[in-house]
């Protein structure tokens, strides 16, 4: 075992550290008010100031927005631990890092998408061209997926597709939804999904904000009515959705903002060390210290999850359970940092951060909020539960 | 980064796993938990003609020639079977200490023998304030005629009843600063005026009262230098509270498998109880709390291997699988249900297991006292 980084990882974490300190806008740090795993606020991500435009088609010339695709699509062909540095880096910094398309689109297209479709889209992906929301949920398909209802018939080249998704995060601020549609009614359920992209501009596509609690328009309602998308954007295989879509979660998976959770546990520190109450620095007070070392307790756990199921990947083992323990492990953990910010804070952590009393740009006020998302998004707590327990421990569904 | 076992450490693992499994059965665990000594002398000699004993231990002192990661992975396999007995105690403890304190006399004379399974040792370290600061080593050693004479009553010793030799932290100078004039003595288990007494505990772990009634000892038995031991007691806690983890990470690990295989089997409502959403979620918890106890004790145990700086690691590791083994054994016990309550089951074993783990080297908060002071709090 060896808990260091080689010289190559260690040079190339480097890298990264010193691209952020030249590229990313001076203030943005301070000003984002990402909260660790968090969905409230990722349209800031999107919205992007010229800097941070600038900031991502730097990103790009790198071929770090497609950091673990091969050299041909335009990626740069780094290892999982390489791709696990690069995100622990730049989530500490609380910096763009890929969305969507890069992330779970573009992996999947090179998977199973065929030659023509991987020229047309990957280069795009790559260069930071298009972004593309996530379509999956519906109304009445939240954590039982497989029911989603949204209808495409095929009509020669075309297929025309009628229905509603909902949680499309940035889809507002998106080009392309990337999309499960039913394709064939009569299939049993997760055997009639397909998967396509579908353009935001397309005739009969409306986006309806939905404003979060945190007071983000992150979210969006977006309607289908008779929108024809050509079949050529069908990913893979017709009613072989619901596989890609199973594969597609996988690249999910060191796509945790890590470094993010040590960031905020950082100011929170910072905080307790700078604030007197009864005449005595916070951070010197048991109780405070006892909450604070939790966290770090516990982050320092989620680092472990985050680094072996890279190393994992990187042999070619299938960090099935791990992978699922980090979700669920790194997003609840976002709640008990929110809890503690709040207890380390008082009074001050319930202040936004336009007051003129507020601390930390009140982000812990806002990732109050926020964390609730966490638990929530890409598969609910007990969702994951379900699936540590009947995938990964191997215990029966009936 | 290098996050898995070498061929050599999986092979340990597994031989460890399966030689506990024939030869360390629950009925023999049974046996030793209700008797006297706690050990059986033969499963002892087995392990030490498979090189446990000495697997830490260079090869100029009889041993394998391994390091500590390696006897984690060893102790996380006894921690998964159970194995009563003095290999804590006379191992990490006793060997590891006389490896790095003792002199070459002391290394030796003791570490050929353990290696061999020849010598069993304890270290008498906590008195009845039940504390592991040096404030609390009130034991006295007095200097005399080129001996010294050691007073006082050591509290929760573990195997002190079946050791040959008791290390023994013991006061010979009183300043302001406590750590100060600490000094640790190899003392004879026979040596007149020590009386050892067997506490009944809830895990049957063999802790004792050690009782020190002037009992003399010679010069040469300081391990360390006379009044600067308190950085040798220091460095043991240090290993033990690792090596404690990796144990407990075995144990989280059996009491896991074993509440799985059972939430498979028991049927209920006419189906296994395991595809419950409730027993699943515990059994979910379970595996995040064995999968994040393992790697922290890795770390931890790997920076000790390495002689890399690691209070901080082996305090977080203590603070948090202390407290997770318990969970885990605790769920365990609820999918077990009334069967898990009865003597005959297993389960309480680990249960009691769990406890004693949690508290000796110091508890979880006891850990994350340390780990606010290396984060700078």
């Amino acid at each position: 075992m060896d808990f260091t980084f080689n010289e190559q990882e260690e040079a190339f974490r480097k890298e990264v550290e010193d691209f952020i300190n030249n590229e990313l806008p001076a203030d943005w740090v301070e000003k984002n008010t990402y909260w660790p795993a968090g969905y409230g606020t990722l349209a800031q991500f999107e919205e992007l100031s010229p800097q941070v435009e600038q900031f991502t088609r730097r990103l790009a010339e790198k071929g770090w927005l497609a950091i673990s695709w091969p050299k041909e699509y335009g990626g740069a062909g780094l290892s999982h631990t390489e791709q696990a540095i690069f995100h622990e880096r730049m989530s500490y910094y609380r910096a763009p890092a890929g969305e969507v398309a890069t992330l779970i689109g573009g992996p999947t297209v090179m998977l199973f998408g065929s030659e023509e479709m991987k020229k047309e889209w990957l280069p795009k992906i790559a260069r930071g061209e298009i972004r593309f929301w996530l379509a999956y949920s519906e109304p009445n398909a939240g954590s039982d997926l497989s029911s989603i209802q949204t209808r495409a018939i095929e009509d020669g080249d075309d297929l025309i597709i009628n229905g509603q998704k909902i949680w499309g995060t940035a889809a507002h601020v998106s080009h392309y939804a990337w999309m499960a549609v039913r394709t064939d009614p009569m299939a049993p359920p997760h055997k009639g999904i397909s998967l396509v992209i579908v353009d935001n501009t397309s005739p009969g596509v409306t986006i309806r904000p939905l404003m979060n609690i945190c007071g983000f328009h992150s979210f969006n309602e977006v309607f289908f009515d008779n929108v024809r998308v050509p079949k050529r954007n069908v990913i893979g295989e017709m009613n072989k959705g619901w596989y890609y879509l199973m594969v597609a979660l996988d690249f999910e998976r060191l796509v945790i903002p890590i470094g993010s959770f040590r960031r905020t546990f950082e100011e929170i520190v910072q905080y307790a060390r700078e604030t007197k109450h009864n005449g005595q620095v916070l951070s010197r007070q048991l109780l405070i210290r006892n909450k604070l070392v939790n966290i770090a307790i516990q982050i320092e756990i989620a680092y472990m999850f985050f680094w072996r199921t890279a190393w994992m990947l990187d042999r070619g083992l299938v960090p099935n359970i791990e992978a699922s323990l980090l979700k669920l492990f790194t997003t609840e953990l976002s709640q008990k940092l929110a809890n503690t910010g709040m207890q380390v804070m008082g009074h001050y952590g319930q202040l936004e951060s336009t007051s003129k009393w507020s601390s930390l740009q009140g982000r812990v006020c806002l990732g109050y909020l926020d964390c609730i998302s966490a638990l929530v998004g890409a598969g609910t707590s007990e969702i994951q539960r379900n699936i540590i327990a009947m995938r990964g421990l191997g215990l029966p569904p009936k | 980064m290098d996050l898995g076992l070498s061929e050599e450490q999986e092979m340990l693992k597994k031989s460890a796993r399966d030689f506990l499994q024939r030869e360390c059965p629950k009925k023999l665990v049974r046996q030793l938990d209700e008797s006297d000594e706690g050990y059986s002398s033969e499963l002892w000699r087995k392990m030490a003609e498979l090189g446990w004993m000495g697997l830490a231990f260079p090869e100029e002192y009889g041993g394998s020639g391994r390091n500590f990661l390696d006897l984690a992975i060893l102790l996380e396999e006894m921690g998964y079977n159970i194995v009563p007995g003095p290999f804590f105690s006379t191992v990490v403890l006793g060997g590891l200490t006389i490896l790095t304190a003792g002199n070459e006399e002391q290394k030796m004379r003791f570490l050929p023998k353990i290696a061999r399974g020849e010598m069993i040792l304890s270290l008498a370290l906590t008195e009845p304030t039940a504390s592991y600061d040096a404030a609390s080593v009130n034991t006295k050693a007095i200097a005399r005629n080129g001996e010294y004479v050691i007073k006082g009553t050591k509290l929760f010793v573990l195997n002190a009843n079946v050791a040959d030799y008791i290390l023994c932290v013991a006061r010979t100078r009183k300043t302001k600063d406590p750590e100060d004039g600490i000094t640790v003595f190899l003392v004879d288990a026979r040596s007149p005026g020590l009386k050892c007494t067997l506490l009944k505990t809830l895990a049957r772990d063999k802790q004792c009262e050690v009782v020190f009634d002037d009992v003399t000892v010679l010069e040469k038995s300081i391990v360390g230098k006379r009044d600067e031991g308190w950085p040798i007691v220091k460095a043991i806690l240090q290993k033990a509270a690792v090596a404690k983890c990796a144990e407990m990470v075995g144990g989280a690990q059996a009491a896991l498998d074993r509440a799985v295989n059972y939430a498979k089997e028991r049927v209920q409502f006419g189906r296994p109880i395991g595809s419950f959403q409730a027993i699943q979620h515990y059994c979910a918890n379970m595996a995040m709390d064995v999968g994040g106890s393992r790697f922290v004790t890795y770390k931890a145990a790997w920076r000790v291997s390495e002689d890399l700086p690691a209070a901080l690691d082996a305090a977080i590791a203590k603070a948090w699988v202390s407290e997770a083994y318990g969970r885990v054994a605790l769920s365990a016990h609820q999918i077990f249900g009334a069967i898990g309550f009865t003597m005959d089951h297993d389960i309480h074993l680990y249960y009691r297991q769990a406890k004693a783990a949690e508290i000796i080297f110091g508890g979880a908060d006891f850990h994350r006292a340390i780990v606010a002071r290396e984060l700078g709090l």
